[in-house]
């Protein structure tokens, strides 16, 4: 998978917040077998609180690093704190969050575009956290997007995918933009579903981070994703109204039994 | 002078940012500054003037979804 001309080995992209501890965190990592992490960046106390101990222990990963703007609720802020996070972060990639409610975490989508515009002209590549709309998503892309990320369900929920009559429109509308399911996602039967209806990525975070076992679950997530591309290549059947047999009828033998046939 | 760091009323005698920040104790280079809402990078510290009133937001690397 290539994201912005950056091969990616894993469709699975892996938040790294809420976890029990630093070592589970890193063993959820590798069990999953991510290839991209997301991070962010918080208010630092002058003695060097635990911020700075984290991020070599990220930087160790191996793992392709997407800061996000999680918490901005304006394009200024959204657009400031991604230049920081350029800076301190070292790469021009940037998970693009505007919240519009603060309840129901939802895009902002008219703030999105227009910090989108202004990131993507300063040389950003931008991961928008969208909707399922297919006209900002279209915005999105001539603001110079060149990967969209439509929310599963609200941050958090773990309720799977919400819309997908939506999803599946705007996975046939965008036929060959990298599409990767943001949020929402709580088990790995619905990233793998998300993957048989061939969106390119799932990124999660709450449903590993907070599952009774964070690396068993990382890695059950990276099986799904993988599963769920591979019967994306392989090509679903189409499902029927009504039902047929899978074993041969010709050739039955016919015991005079009575059987209705 | 008196200016808000990271939402905290703190008394500073430095005149730029980045003495300002050496003298407050973040020693660190995985830090992100931001004045009144503008990024300021790590290179523009030095030359940046501060003011009475101004808002001084310094962000590190934290854990995100």
């Amino acid at each position: 998978m290539r994201l912005y001309d950056v091969e990616i080995s894993s469709r699975l992209l892996l938040g790294t917040a809420q976890y029990p501890s630093p070592l589970v965190l890193t063993d959820a990592i590798a069990a999953s077998g991510c290839g991209v992490i997301t991070v962010s960046l918080r208010r630092e106390t002058a003695n060097g609180g635990g911020g700075n101990g984290f991020w070599p222990l990220l930087q160790a990963t191996g793992a392709h690093i997407l800061p996000n703007t999680a918490g901005c609720h304006s394009a200024r802020e959204a657009i400031t704190t991604a230049q920081m996070a350029r800076e301190v972060f070292g790469t021009n990639w940037i998970k693009l969050e505007v919240i519009g409610n603060a309840d129901t975490l939802q895009p902002d989508p008219f703030a999105l575009v227009e910090a989108a515009r202004v990131l993507c002209a300063d040389g950003f590549a931008v991961f928008p956290y969208t909707t399922e709309d297919l006209i900002v998503a279209e915005r999105l892309l001539d603001a110079g997007c060149r990967v969209l990320m439509p929310w599963g369900a609200p941050i958090g929920s773990g309720r799977g995918l919400r819309h997908v009559d939506a999803l599946t429109a705007m996975r046939g509308h965008f036929n060959g933009v990298p599409l990767i399911i943001d949020a929402g996602i709580g088990a790995p039967s619905q990233a793998a579903q998300a993957m048989e209806m061939g969106f390119d990525a799932v990124l999660l975070n709450t449903a590993v981070a907070k599952a009774g076992d964070p690396v068993a679950m990382a890695q059950a997530f990276g099986q799904a994703v993988a599963a769920g591309r591979l019967a994306f290549e392989a090509g679903l059947m189409p499902p029927r109204d009504m039902a047929v047999p899978s074993t041969p009828v010709l050739g039955m033998a016919d015991l005079g039994l009575g059987g209705v046939r | 002078m008196r200016i808000d760091l990271n939402g905290i009323p703190t008394e500073v005698a430095a005149a730029n940012l980045g003495d300002a920040l050496m003298a407050l104790g973040y020693g660190s280079t995985a830090l992100a500054t931001a004045l009144n809402g503008v990024f300021i990078p790590a290179a523009g510290r030095a030359t940046t003037l501060l003011h009475e009133g101004d808002r001084v937001e310094v962000l590190a690397p934290m854990q995100g979804g």
